[in-house]
């Protein structure tokens, strides 16, 4: 049985003084439900993910004791994408007829910061500045520049529309349009990527409530269907982050160009006919990468493409239509949740002044985070 | 040699005091595939899973694959150098092929100039021996790093 999603809930990305990630998570809940026009006792099982909250589950304190099964998930950055594919399956497999899934964050300010341990790595590793995931952003744009003539100016092109986007998003935390010149201005941070070319860790929480297709009909919220979602860890030769050897010789394709095959094979749909896209921006740099690792572009093309303005929201394919990461920031567990929420929007044709014209009919998710996992979901209408 | 004492940041990283010295890596003993380090112990092969090995000592020579630079002070932990955010020098790294064998992360310059005009892909580099810190002592803390064969001052 086919899932559908029938409700979408976002607590705004930022900062938020004291309020907890829990409640944000609460928040987005309840905005989810009421899109969907259900009620918390009627979801039969739930999937939540967070990186800094150590039981986001306890978010049912907050919702009502209605003792359905929460199971937590945690994918780093890819994590939302697990708990919708999760959530997905259980309808699929007809284990359940509603369910939901919830991501929250609420990061310290500043780049990621833990001890190589967790990633399973020495501690020298660390010790000797080593241990960034900023570094691989910054190494594996500068070699693809190198191979494929990427300019400096297609990263800040890519960066200042992000923030345009999130200029005209309330819901985003960078509203403040930047020129290509101000993000070149920008200070250096890992070369070639600049201050004002990376997302930043911050606060927020989504939700999204999906039923089973042939019941639909009985809720508030236009179905929206998930076609597909898949999920790829690296393999042996890709150019991964956190890796202090790597072999020698061809180098296999990135978690995110497996993810992204399976879930096309699985929809039935192609990249070309992809008429919006949510891609992992944690820097300018991997926008313009994904957009060739998810089939949509030739590498290369993306210098032409950012020129022309062809992933603008007026454009032929809009690339992150809501600021992306660069205009939202990162809170990790519910990074993933927030592209949903601006797909089904999109697909639905109630995104506003964001909307992409001509009624889209797909919408493709991509989520890449360490240590080397893609996620990828395709939506239809 | 500044005649102050130096350590290594770890042992088995690198054959160290020596004339020669050398990245320790390990081959695996069924496919043959190197890494670096020889490490985690017990170790497994990333490729076929393989558990026993043989310690080599990988080439001092090699080629820039791709590199970045570090222009602010790292999260400190894990980062534990002496300097402050204020006395922070940016540092390149990058990931250098050793031919045949495998490519490297390492730190590409000790306190140089992190200047990236100087560095490109495909340059070649030579293993260096270079402290990175330096103990409350005065100790030296001394970690592997490459260096540019042409262009050095």
């Amino acid at each position: 049985m086919e899932a559908v999603i029938i409700g979408v809930g976002l607590h705004p990305f930022g900062r938020f003084g004291g309020k907890s990630a829990m409640d944000m998570a609460a928040d987005a809940v309840r905005a989810a439900l009421g899109d969907a026009g259900v009620s918390w006792p009627q979801v039969q099982a739930g999937f939540v993910g967070s990186l800094e909250v150590y039981n986001p589950d306890a978010v049912i304190g907050r919702l009502g004791l209605t003792g359905v099964p929460l199971r937590g998930v945690f994918n780093g950055c890819a994590t939302a994408g697990t708990a919708l594919a999760m959530a997905a399956r259980a309808i699929e497999t007809g284990e359940h007829d509603l369910t939901i899934a919830i991501g929250m964050d609420k990061h310290p300010r500043g780049a990621f910061a833990a001890d190589p341990s967790v990633a399973g790595l020495p501690s020298w590793y660390g010790q000797t500045g080593l241990f960034l995931t900023t570094h691989f952003f910054g190494m594996k744009i500068n070699r693809y520049m190198h191979d494929h003539g990427i300019t400096d100016q297609t990263l800040a092109g890519v960066a200042a529309k992000n923030f345009r986007n999130a200029a005209g998003n309330e819901n985003a935390w960078r509203r403040t349009p930047l020129s290509v010149a101000d993000i070149l201005a920008s200070p250096v941070l890992n070369y070639p990527l600049r201050q004002f070319m990376y997302c930043g860790p911050d606060e927020g929480a989504g939700a999204v409530v999906l039923c089973r297709a042939d019941q639909a009909h009985k809720y508030a919220g236009r179905p929206v269907r998930v076609r597909a979602c898949a999920l790829r860890s690296r393999r042996i030769g890709a150019f991964e982050l956190q890796s202090p050897s790597l072999p020698v010789g061809a180098h296999a394709p990135s978690p995110t160009v497996d993810a992204s095959r399976e879930a096309y094979e699985i929809a039935g749909i192609g990249p070309q006919d992809v008429a919006v896209a949510q891609l992992q921006d944690t820097d300018a740099g991997s926008e313009i990468i994904h957009m060739a690792e998810n089939g949509l572009c030739k590498d290369g093309e993306q210098e032409r493409m950012i020129a022309d303005g062809e992933t603008e929201i007026g454009g032929r394919l809009p690339v992150n239509t809501d600021g992306g990461l660069i205009g939202n920031g990162e809170p990790i567990g519910a990074s993933g949740l927030r592209q949903i929420h601006e797909l089904v929007r999109q697909l639905r044709g109630t995104a506003g002044a964001r909307q992409v014209a001509g009624e889209p009919a797909v919408g493709y998710a991509h989520l890449y985070g360490a240590p080397g996992v893609s996620a990828v979901t395709i939506l239809s209408i | 040699m500044t005649g102050s004492r130096q350590v290594p940041v770890a042992e088995g990283l690198f054959t160290w005091p020596s004339e020669d010295p050398r990245l320790i890596g390990a081959r695996c003993a069924e496919c043959g595939l190197a890494a670096f380090p020889a490490g985690p112990d017990p170790f497994t092969c990333q490729r076929c899973g393989g558990t026993g090995f043989t310690q080599t000592l990988l080439p001092d020579r090699g080629t820039l694959w791709t590199f970045t630079t570090q222009d602010f002070r790292p999260p400190s932990p894990p980062y534990d150098g002496a300097d402050t955010a204020e006395t922070f020098q940016p540092y390149a790294l990058g990931y250098v092929e050793l031919p045949g064998e495998v490519m490297v992360e390492a730190r590409l310059t000790f306190r140089g100039e992190p200047d990236p005009a100087r560095l490109a892909i495909g340059q070649p580099m030579r293993l260096a021996i270079v402290p990175y810190s330096v103990g409350a002592d005065g100790t030296e803390i001394m970690t592997f790093a490459f260096t540019p064969v042409i262009g050095e001052a």
